[in-house]
């Protein structure tokens, strides 16, 4: 059974997440359409498995909901410190930099996650991984302390990523 | 009617905090003078400023009776997406040397952008 489950539905995640966007996407919670998104959800990762080949694994969703709360609140919080470094401080006193973050996440999935999330977060944007993907470069906006926002970047983020990777 | 008043009202403030925070973007935008800097204006204006805007959306179609869950579904593409070209248009300030040259990783070679295709160890 659970075998047959697994054959339908390869990405169960997926087949929910497809479920979801084809309902937000009619605009209309309907009976009928949430059938048809499940239809959706389930042919459509059934069709493209082929080009998914690692499912990632112990994926932890109730962990991802507290992630996605602290991200979200950070985002609010930065936006204003940013806005607030936009309007005050003169480009001449501007002190942007350059960060490397050396990396503990090996999964492309969770690296991608961590560089969306710095990149959401004002104030830092994600530029590039190393070659052989150990470590991570992030420009930040305007720093007195480079180092801390290093160890935040890595207190902060990553490591609640990594026991959502667990 | 209460419920109407409420919604009109809180969709006017999301207004006016969204298209501030979308015109500090462009101040931004327009201020910084290096490539780098300037890119962290507009993937500020995409997170809060869209989402105020389409917070708004939300609560006038709520007040006008026509409930309507689409700008959930722009918020989390911007969300996917903004990320990406943000990285990229990074990614070519590096291959243009438009910026402060990065420090070089710690364990490995080089960055992926810096590496070239031949066999020969890059110059830096």
């Amino acid at each position: 059974m659970s075998r047959a489950i697994r054959w339908l539905m390869p990405h169960p995640l997926l087949t929910l997440i497809l479920a979801v966007v084809w309902v937000l996407l009619q605009n209309d919670v309907t009976a009928g359409m949430v059938v048809f998104g499940i239809i959706l959800g389930i042919l459509i990762p059934w069709g493209t498995s082929i080009w998914w080949p690692d499912t990632p694994q112990g994926f932890r969703m109730g962990k991802m909901v507290s992630y996605s709360v602290i991200v979200i609140w950070d985002i609010i919080v930065a936006n204003i410190q940013v806005a607030w470094i936009v309007l005050t401080v003169p480009n001449s006193k501007l002190k942007p930099e350059w960060i490397v973050v050396p990396l503990e996440l090996k999964q492309p999935e969770a690296i991608t996650m961590l560089a969306g999330t710095i990149t959401l977060t004002p104030g830092t944007v994600s530029a590039d991984l190393s070659d052989e993907g150990h470590s991570l470069l992030v420009h930040v906006l305007h720093t007195d302390d480079p180092d801390g926002a290093r160890d935040e970047i890595k207190s902060r983020y990553e490591r609640r990523l990594l026991e959502i990777f667990a | 009617m209460m419920l109407e008043t409420v919604a009109t009202y809180a969709a006017g403030i999301s207004l006016l905090i969204g298209s501030g925070f979308v015109l500090v973007g462009v101040i931004g935008l327009l201020k910084f003078n290096d490539p780098m800097t300037r890119l962290h204006a507009p993937t500020k204006v995409g997170t809060i400023g869209i989402g105020m805007l389409l917070l708004a959306s939300m609560l006038s179609a709520l007040a006008a009776g026509d409930p309507s869950i689409h700008e959930l579904l722009i918020m989390a593409f911007l969300f996917v997406t903004a990320p990406v070209s943000a990285h990229f248009i990074a990614k070519v300030n590096i291959h243009r040397q438009d910026c402060v040259t990065p420090p070089s990783p710690p364990r490995d070679d080089t960055w992926s952008t810096l590496k070239s295709p031949d066999a020969e160890p890059d110059p830096k």
